[in-house]
């Protein structure tokens, strides 16, 4: 007790405003240093990442193929007898995939959005908003199986509109995977763009109705334009999660990288070769053992760049409104 | 009047007399077509539901829960030894997860001064953590985890702590939103009667936060649950037909099994692989349910 007095007589107020600074204490100090261990995880996590990806990479590029062959070569056949590692294949599955995705996800996400944010009732909204989010808590391979089960043979086949558009698609194709990765995305684009469009000062769509704006119009000239930054950092993350997602493509698409925008074919995207690869064990230090890193790299620099984007665009209508 | 007015602004007709019937057919046209694409969505999920029950109907059975996989007697294999990798791993997350999550959470919410860069820099990368692809986490596993410089072996535990570390976003953004929802009265009271911050979290902010903790540890774990992917690059798409007796045991798991049953073109395996997520589904609905009731349960209590 006596220290504490001395301590509070040593030092006059006014000196030191924060309570939170006060004598030092052991403790205490102990405790927030293990808490920022905490926290450093995260961190060491992103670097051990980086830290994993780079050095088999490197090698790769030194001994195995050149950056020119592996971003311009047209066959991918990394893992046969006599290698060939052309990645442009892999990166149109993923691109033709991730397009088809975008394309279902983007207005039914969109859609969404905008009726739980400016049409449903305050009660409806309860209802359904927590029924979009169950489509986010369903496992990836139980996508997978939808799609191969269901959408590829009892939707795709079945209705397929005739031949003008080609032979109808196999039981793996780009197609059936891409529009199951779609509904996956939705609630990603759906709950991210309803937290731009509510993030929009209620003042802009009185304003508009009292200029005799209709509620289409308020919705589409007003509220939307308003909250284009929130909604493009929506879709640049649907995109991220599409280039990322694994099981789906690896049960539904099949496993043949095949440089084709044709979507009724089945192809490998670059998350589907790297399990394929993964699963069969390869010893370290292998030239098929490196081939999952230069691929991963590869993934994780686009998705790190769309993370990014997402990041900002988000960051600028929070700016904006709040 | 004038109160509901105020109080649903946009739920008056906002057509006038006067609106011409193209503009009335294309407003009823957009709300409608808003309207499609919402049950749209509900539609696929609805014939996602339909086609896993009927199809995995003939095969929910005990032998479901009590066997082991086979591709011998597809009658009755089953699950056992993935449902019991299902739970190490499930144990290994939320032992590593949640002191860390938490952790990390009480840092940056009460302790980080956001105006030094290394505290911006990690919650950008929790962000951006957020966003990594799931695969990319299996090759951290591969080259870091089970061989590398860990080199724990293509075990459960190397499982277990990558897909605590895929989660550990999860956590941390729903634990700080609890933490922050706590009012800072609280604090300043304590404060103010000589606790010291430690004490203060410890005592009180961390006690009124547990309900909304608690929700984001059961959504990290059912994110976990269902995650496949990078346990294939850590040796879980083996045959395996024993129980895990230990953190360094071999391991396989539900989402992993299923895909084994699934890559398999014969219709009965199919089959298996429906019931085993009409499992999976099931224990997945149990935790979201605890999860809504203790949101609902333990909400404004201040």
């Amino acid at each position: 007790m006596s220290s504490t007095q001395a301590d509070v007589a040593g030092r006059p107020f006014g000196k030191d405003p924060s309570f939170l600074v006060g004598r030092p204490r052991r403790g205490e100090q102990l405790i927030k240093l293990s808490l920022a261990a905490c926290a450093a995880v995260s961190v060491v996590t992103t670097v051990a990442i980086v830290l994993s990806l780079v050095p088999p990479t490197w090698e790769f590029f030194r001994d195995t193929a050149t950056i020119g062959e592996f971003l311009t070569g047209t066959t991918w056949s990394a893992l046969f007898a006599s290698p060939k590692f052309g990645v442009l294949p892999l990166l149109t599955a993923t691109v033709v995939i991730t397009v088809i995705a975008i394309a279902v996800a983007l207005p039914v996400g969109l859609a969404s959005a905008v009726y739980l944010s400016e049409y449903a009732s305050p009660r409806r909204r309860r209802v359904f908003k927590p029924m979009i989010e169950v489509l986010a808590g369903i496992p990836t391979v139980v996508y997978g199986f939808f799609a191969l089960q269901f959408v590829a043979p009892q939707l795709l086949q079945r209705f397929w509109p005739g031949d003008f558009l080609g032979g109808a698609p196999g039981t793996f194709s780009a197609l059936a995977a891409g529009i199951v990765m779609g509904f996956m995305i939705v609630p990603t684009i759906a709950s991210l763009s309803e937290d731009a469009l509510s993030a929009v000062p209620q003042g802009l769509r009185h304003g508009s109705a009292g200029l005799g704006a209709t509620r289409m119009q308020t919705t589409v000239r007003v509220v939307m334009p308003a909250a284009l930054s929130g909604l493009v950092a929506a879709v640049v993350l649907g995109v991220s999660r599409a280039i990322g997602e694994t099981m789906i493509v690896l049960i539904a698409a099949g496993g043949t990288p095949r440089l084709s925008f044709d979507p009724t074919e089945g192809m490998q995207t670059m998350t589907a070769f790297i399990a394929q690869a993964g699963i069969g064990d390869l010893p370290t230090g292998s030239v098929g053992y490196r081939t999952i890193f230069a691929v991963g790299s590869l993934l994780f620099v686009l998705t790190f760049i769309m993370n990014a984007l997402s990041i900002r665009l988000v960051r600028r209508f929070q700016e904006i409104y709040e | 009047m004038t109160t509901m007015d105020v109080a649903e602004p946009m739920s008056a007709p906002s057509l006038t007399s006067s609106a011409s019937l193209a503009q009335r057919v294309r407003e009823r046209g957009f709300s409608l077509s808003l309207l499609v694409s919402f049950v749209l969505a509900l539609a696929m999920l609805g014939a996602l539901l339909l086609e896993v029950v009927t199809l995995g109907w003939t095969r929910i059975d005990a032998d479901l829960l009590t066997r082991f996989p086979s591709t011998l007697r597809v009658e009755t294999a089953g699950f056992k030894s993935a449902i019991w990798g299902t739970v190490w791993l499930m144990g290994i997350v939320v032992v590593t997860v949640v002191p860390v999550g938490v952790g990390s959470a009480i840092y940056l919410e009460e302790f980080a001064d956001r105006t030094r860069w290394y505290n911006r820099l990690i919650e950008l990368n929790i962000q951006n953590l957020a966003a990594v692809p799931s695969i990319v986490f299996g090759i951290l596993g591969l080259a870091f985890v089970a061989r590398g410089p860990l080199d724990l072996g293509f075990v459960v535990l190397s499982g277990g702590l990558i897909l605590s570390l895929l989660v550990l976003p999860v956590v941390v953004i729903a634990s700080r939103e609890a933490i922050r929802a706590v009012p800072s009265s609280i604090r300043a009271g304590s404060v103010a009667l000589g606790a010291t911050p430690w004490q203060t979290v410890w005592k009180l902010t961390l006690p009124a936060a547990v309900p909304g903790i608690a929700t984001g540890v059961i959504l990290a774990l059912s994110r976990a649950i269902g995650e496949a992917a990078p346990l294939l690059l850590l040796g879980a798409l083996t045959f395996i037909t024993f129980v895990p007796d230990g953190v360094m045991s071999e391991f396989t798991a539900m989402p992993i099994q299923i895909y084994s049953y699934l890559s398999r073109p014969q219709e009965e395996f199919r089959i298996l692989a429906a019931a085993g997520i009409v499992v999976l589904l099931g224990i997945l609905l149990t935790m979201n349910a605890a999860a809504i009731w203790l949101r609902n349960r333990f909400e404004n209590r201040f």
